[in-house]
């Protein structure tokens, strides 16, 4: 059987990789955007200067925790699943988060799939920016976030759930829904509150598409906290503080014709992250379906790697140049 | 009509710009500035403190805390006059707005252990 490629141009989300049938991964497939994916990530691991995040373990929610300034995380995302009366799938996504300033995070995410039986496909990118626009902590801190998708209709990342959405529209074929693209812009309303050491995060989320189509909502709650509250005396890697354990629940809220939760789709599961003491973060969840909309489970699973003070390795250029 | 909206956007980026660059010292509640470190002086919560610090702190204030790339030193005199309370303030609320995040989402212990490591940095002075 053999493998066809077909034109990538840029960051369109019009790049396929057709993969045999007879296997998911093959070696004739060349240099997949998995593959891609996975030398970014190891560059990344084998980098100097890593360390913890302060960001709870959720996958879909957001928390008030920004990027701390200068610092530049590399993360890899993956989802896999295998829905009734559709192929499996697994989506990766890499994701490039920059703390700008300690009141502005801004991130880049590229994102592909790989379905069974059918091909690996790149789906598109996203820009999201988060604002922290009060300077002091509250009860609840709200955090403004924004972004920009430009992604075919054959992204299966499910980063938010929004209106409608069902896991049946991701039965058809890659060939059918990677020339579908999307543009969208997205706005979250995100509320966190840290009490005792938990953290307690609710987004509001609405999208609309650049093209004349209803705005759509969603949701997505989550508490975390870690398995303990003060640090070790001692340099440890299974130390319980090292350990986040929590839940998400998220789901769509219909669109602006037709508010509400009938014919949407609704994820709740754990969640648990382990943080290597200077080395990445590792996130996994298992996310059930609550409806006939949703997917059985969706597995999550994410690795982190945080570059501590990226900004500095340009400033100290400017050190040696003399110009400070 | 354009001419006061103008003077009233410049009153308002100017009052908070004056407001932002006071001293966050300042800005400390009395009930925050007397707050009292619960493991003041425990030498085992100083070296969980170092740890902590070393992960968090250490990339911007340097490995010593005398700061870096023009970021602040944590052996300076303000520090070492500063309550307890009012650092703990300080890393609770952040000074967004002058490059100091806050670290609200780390454990209010792990806050204090760092509080209790930078106390023995200043005995050391």
């Amino acid at each position: 059987m053999s493998v066809s490629v077909q034109l990538c141009a840029g960051l369109a989300p019009s790049c396929v990789l057709k993969v045999p049938r007879s296997s998911f991964f093959s070696r004739r497939s060349g240099p997949t955007l998995l593959g891609l994916l996975l030398v970014l990530a190891t560059l990344a691991v084998s980098l100097p200067h890593a360390a913890l995040a302060q960001e709870p373990p959720y996958f879909v929610a957001y928390s008030s925790a920004l990027e701390e300034p200068g610092n530049l995380e590399i993360a890899f995302k993956g989802l896999t699943a295998s829905p009734k009366n559709a192929n499996a799938f697994m989506s990766h996504t890499l994701e490039l988060e920059y703390g700008a300033t300690a009141w502005w995070t801004t991130e880049l995410y590229l994102q592909g799939q790989s379905t069974v039986n059918d091909s690996t496909v790149f789906t598109g990118l996203r820009s999201e920016n988060r604002f922290r626009f009060l300077p002091t902590e509250h009860w609840i801190n709200p955090v403004l976030y924004v972004e920009y998708e430009n992604i075919s209709a054959a992204d299966k990342s499910l980063l938010e759930i929004v209106g409608n959405d069902s896991i049946s529209d991701l039965q058809p074929s890659n060939a059918e829904l990677y020339g579908e693209t999307e543009r969208e812009i997205e706005g979250k309303l995100i509320l966190s509150s840290n009490a005792k050491g938990w953290n307690f995060s609710e987004n509001f989320i609405a999208e609309k598409n650049l093209s004349n189509e209803p705005w759509e909502f969603g949701y997505a709650l989550a508490t975390s906290r870690p398995l303990a509250l003060a640090g070790s005396s001692r340099s440890c890697l299974f130390c319980r503080q090292n350990f986040t354990a929590g839940a998400e629940l998220y789901g769509g809220l219909g669109t602006t014709q037709s508010f509400g939760l009938a014919s949407t789709s609704h994820y709740a599961g754990p969640t648990v992250s382990f943080e290597v003491p200077h080395g990445p973060a590792i996130s996994f969840s298992p996310q059930f379906g609550l409806n006939d909309n949703s997917a059985g489970v969706l597995w999550r699973f994410k690795v982190a790697y945080e570059i501590q003070q990226f900004r500095d390795w340009f400033r100290h250029n400017s050190f040696r140049g003399g110009s400070r | 009509m354009k001419l006061r909206f103008a003077t009233l956007s410049i009153l308002l980026l100017s009052s908070t710009l004056v407001l932002a660059s006071s001293s966050w010292l300042s800005k400390v509640p009395k009930a925050d500035r007397a707050r009292v470190n619960p493991y003041a002086g425990n030498a085992e919560a100083a070296a969980a403190g170092k740890l902590i610090f070393e992960d968090n702190c250490a990339k911007c204030h340097g490995d010593d805390a005398e700061g870096r790339h023009g970021r602040p030193s944590l052996r300076s005199e303000r520090v070492a006059h500063a309550t307890d309370g009012e650092l703990a303030w300080i890393l609770r609320n952040g000074q967004a707005f002058h490059g100091m995040p806050s670290w609200s989402s780390l454990p209010e212990q792990q806050r204090w252990q760092i509080i209790t490591y930078l106390r023995t940095l200043l005995t050391d002075r």
